[in-house]
């Protein structure tokens, strides 16, 4: 397979995961504590309470693409580049993404962060 | 942050990096899949790595919602940056996969880029306009008791 190919599945991988990590961080933060809930309600009431979330299932839904994405794509390149990259250019599409979706406050340290992961994924790609 | 938050913050980054090497362990022993040739996955459901990486891959999962639930998106993905490092071991060893110094060099400064924002807050969350409204009504409602 072509290098285009390689990166047009790590395309496929970053949009779908980036949709679905901004998802479930949302209804992550809209649930509350995970852990506090599972010690204080047991864990049948956190599934419940996760799976119920309407942001959580469409979350799901591109967690899902993002999956099948990254097996088709692991079938014709090496996981060494393929892991890195897609989770790395996921971090940077996810540090703009939560910053309009989800309100943080992406400060300038995290930004520079940004700038470090994209010279490391030029390297494995190089 | 407790001992317990950073054990949770290890096994995301542990269950990531051997759940996505099952995975390719596995997709190796069927070869190139494409798009159009997709029923030709199902077989591969039945493989033991990859069996074994999707129960991985669950682990991660219940971690990183886990996670996700007392942290920012922007704090636990860095956090858990070292599964990038710990995926390239494995690929070595179990893959054999060729991890040259170019590629060596480039996942120290995607870890070091990432875990430069691990030391920070974990939630950094700016107050939305709805939210703001209503710390503004508190205070002049704090302000009129007063």
């Amino acid at each position: 397979m072509s290098a285009a190919a390689t990166w047009g599945g790590v395309a496929a991988i970053v949009i779908s995961a980036t949709a679905g990590d901004v998802l479930q961080a949302s209804a992550m933060r809209e649930i509350g504590d995970l852990g506090a809930m599972r010690r204080t309600r047991g864990l049948a009431a956190v599934i419940r309470r996760v799976a119920g979330s309407s942001r959580f299932i469409i979350g799901m839904v591109f967690m899902a693409l993002g999956f099948f994405s990254l097996l088709i794509t692991l079938s014709w390149a090496d996981v060494s580049v393929v892991g890195p990259a897609s989770a790395s250019l996921t971090f940077v599409a996810n540090a703009i993404a939560a910053r309009i979706f989800l309100n943080e406050d992406v400060s300038r340290r995290r930004w520079t962060a940004a700038l470090f992961v994209a010279l490391g994924v030029a390297l494995l790609a190089s | 942050m407790s001992f317990r938050r950073y054990l949770l913050l290890i096994a995301v980054a542990v269950f990531a990096a051997s759940g996505d090497v099952c995975l390719a362990r596995g997709m190796r022993d069927f070869g190139a899949v494409s798009v159009a040739n997709i029923g030709g996955m199902l077989p591969a459901l039945l493989n033991p790595w990859i069996v074994c990486g999707i129960l991985l891959l669950i682990g991660f999962f219940a971690s990183y919602l886990t996670a996700l639930s007392w942290a920012d998106l922007t704090y636990v993905l860095p956090a858990t940056a070292i599964s990038y490092v710990m995926m390239a071991l494995l690929a070595q060893r179990i893959l054999h996969e060729q991890v040259t110094t170019r590629h060596w060099i480039g996942i120290a400064l995607v870890t070091v880029g990432v875990g430069f924002v691990a030391g920070g807050p974990t939630r950094t969350t700016r107050p939305s306009p709805d939210s703001r409204d209503k710390e503004e009504l508190s205070a002049t409602a704090g302000g009129g008791e007063a």
